[in-house]
């Protein structure tokens, strides 16, 4: 089984720069992590390579230091790995994203899954897998929790929403979004870790590509961040100490008109 | 985007089908015929030896932009109920049409819909009501609903579409965008019109909320946004209110899904649906061992809410995943959020410091939770949940 893992590097705090020029996120000189949703992701298609046989690629695009998050995911068991890194494809929205992603996937070849976060922690849009799934005419399912059944040409699989689950089959290939419950990511072996020293990591750019320009990066982009602001902090309000039950009494006094 | 082939230079010779990297191309009567999947990467063009094929680029259609009219709103249903997201989304669509000037409409996909479900709509704020029924739309299946909305979006052309951030919006949406090549905006809190360009602006949390964006979409239509449950309120029902509903009859053969919907199954049983709550109960380390959940499953019934929980106390296996809260779990917007032996940290507050009143109770005064909470009782959980339960089933009852 041929496997794709779209991962992305995120900054590992969430207090962010902005470049005011490009109203875009400054992502130089951050500490940087595998987004927290892909690690189940790569998780998952490590453990289905162990059960079914078959490859595993990670693919990423991101400034040239995104190769870091590659190594890290060779470190835990993915075989091949994949940077796209150019300026013309910097800044992004989901629709270039997921199309530069989705063209360099077709260059690699055959495929019979792939398999993202659920969402980014920095963007949180959940988009780029979706848009992923159109732009290779492929089906999707999101938000899955369980893998129940899985072959070359077929997989069945559980799906959370709001109120509980769906168990949804589709053919192979397929894209899957996957939530937190479906597995515990393991940590890197030592054999995995040598092995991402030494691995030649694949790095295109939009010569390898050739996209037009005017469908990726800013250019490509159908939104535009026009302000970014910090929202006001939240405030601590009243806070009780001291007796117990005169503090209940106070602060269900407070709740009374909102709990009715 | 379009590709237009022109038919006095085309030899029919398929060199175009040949390099199409997205199988999208077929010739019918010695011509190619773009088919639906076509990505205009234009590999087409570069091929053809006759200069047969035109891209006809974005600009063209951005001059064309104007023609896009109106207000819509996806509204969804689950098991024929339309959910409350939607019903948000139709009282905000409402500002948003009369700044404009312009109609609101509803669209509603579904099977054997009840004529009082459809007449909702229009009674809370639209228009006009563009429905789709049929066997094939009666569950939520991406494909058969990519394609209807696609469909209509190109035919009828709104200026704004807008839909709730659930599970359903945010696996649906994001497709459509793609398909008609138009900007979308993830889990928006907040919508306004620009009054001298006559756009959406929509903004939205990044970073667990600690940046917010506002973002534009101004040379595509429609502009389109996701938009977070239980920030906006609820449009009330006047049944005075008249409108027109537009039946689509969709082909079937056109509603095919590669997925199958084999089985739902609800796990609602005690408490309501977290992300629909209006008061949601949540506990995290401090609560020791898995079986004092019971006391929070308590005061969760006391006070008509539903049941969270930190990180910790789901990896602790005390309490199944769909209960977090959080970064890794989901993002919540009660109006109540009641935390109980949950200390605060960063990423449990990504998923809950928009609640409007947070309540918090720990033993630790120096708890990161008190930062941000409304109102706070320093003490043991164990013994202010008991006189919690008390108080608020004498008030309720």
């Amino acid at each position: 089984m041929n496997i794709i893992v779209c991962i992305k590097q995120v900054p590992e705090t969430t207090e962010v720069r902005i470049d005011p020029q490009t109203n875009t996120l400054i992502r130089e000189g951050i500490a940087s992590i595998i987004n927290p949703f892909d690690m189940y992701a790569i998780e998952e298609a490590i453990r289905l390579k162990e059960q079914q046989g078959g490859q595993v690629t990670a693919i990423t695009m991101g400034p040239p230091q995104a190769e870091s998050a590659l190594r890290q995911a060779v470190a835990l068991g993915v075989d091949r790995a994949v940077l796209l890194s150019d300026q013309a494809f910097a800044g992004g929205d989901t629709w270039a994203t997921s199309y530069t992603l989705a063209t360099a996937i077709k260059r690699l070849g055959d495929f019979d899954l792939i398999i993202c976060g659920k969402q980014a922690s920095d963007g949180d849009t959940a988009q780029v897998g979706p848009g992923i799934s159109v732009h290779l005419n492929i089906p999707q399912i999101t938000y899955v929790k369980k893998i129940e059944e899985i072959n070359k040409d077929y997989i069945r699989a559980e799906r959370m929403i709001e109120d509980g689950f769906e168990i949804i089959s589709s053919p192979l290939p397929c894209l899957l979004s996957v939530v937190k419950e479906i597995n515990e990511p393991r940590l890197p072996s030592l054999k995995g870790m040598i092995k991402s020293k030494k691995i030649e990591i694949i790095s295109w750019s939009n010569n390898d590509l050739n996209l037009d320009s005017d469908k990726i990066g800013l250019d490509g982009s159908l939104t535009q961040v026009i302000k970014i602001f910090t929202p006001p902090p939240r405030r601590g309000g009243q806070i009780f100490e001291g007796e117990i039950h005169q503090s209940v009494n106070k602060l269900v006094d407070l709740l009374k008109k909102d709990i009715i | 985007m379009n590709i237009k082939i022109i038919k006095d230079k085309c030899s029919g010779c398929g060199l175009c089908v040949k390099v199409c990297p997205y199988n999208a191309i077929e010739i019918v009567d010695k011509l190619p015929v773009i088919k639906d999947n076509c990505i205009y990467c234009g590999e087409c063009l570069r091929a053809c030896k006759f200069g047969a094929m035109v891209l006809k680029k974005t600009e063209e259609r951005e001059k064309d932009i104007t023609s896009y009219k109106g207000v819509w709103i996806f509204c969804e249903q689950r098991n024929g109920q339309i959910q409350s997201v939607s019903y948000e989304l139709l009282e905000k669509g409402r500002e948003l049409a009369y700044k404009l000037n312009t109609e609101l409409c509803g669209v509603l996909l579904g099977n054997n819909l009840k004529k009082d479900t459809i007449n909702d709509i229009i009674w809370r704020g639209a228009d006009k009501v563009y429905l789709a029924c049929s066997e094939e739309l009666a569950d939520y299946r991406n494909e058969p609903y990519t394609k209807v909305l696609t469909d209509l979006i190109e035919e009828y052309k709104p200026a704004i579409f807008l839909a709730g951030a659930t599970s359903i919006g945010r696996s649906l949406i994001p497709r459509v965008a793609v398909k008609v090549q138009a900007g979308l905006t993830a889990d928006c809190t907040g919508l306004e019109i620009d009054n001298e360009k006559k756009i959406l602006l929509q903004t939205r949390p990044a970073f667990g909320g600690n940046i917010m964006a506002t973002i534009i979409s101004p040379d595509h239509r429609p502009q389109m946004a996701t938009v977070r449950h239980k920030v906006m309120p609820e449009a009330k029902v006047d049944k005075g209110r008249t409108g027109k509903v537009v039946e689509v009859n969709p082909k079937k053969d056109l509603l095919g899904s590669r997925t199958k919907l084999l089985k739902k199954i609800s796990e609602i049983e005690k408490t309501v649906n977290l992300v629909e709550a209006d008061i949601i109960v949540s506990g995290g380390r401090g609560l020791g061992e898995a079986k004092n959940f019971a006391l929070l499953e308590k005061l969760a019934l006391a006070t008509g809410g539903a049941l969270g929980a930190s990180r910790a106390a789901v990896d602790s296996d005390w309490i199944p995943y769909s209960h977090q809260v959080g970064q890794t779990g989901k993002t919540v917007c009660p109006k109540i959020y009641i935390a109980c032996g949950i200390s605060g940290a960063i990423q449990h507050l990504i998923g809950m410091q928009s609640s409007k009143i947070i309540v918090a109770i720990n033993k630790d005064p120096h708890a990161p939770i008190f930062k941000v909470a409304t109102y706070g009782i320093v003490g043991d959980l164990f013994e202010v949940v008991p006189l919690l339960i008390k108080r608020f089933k004498q008030i309720r009852s």
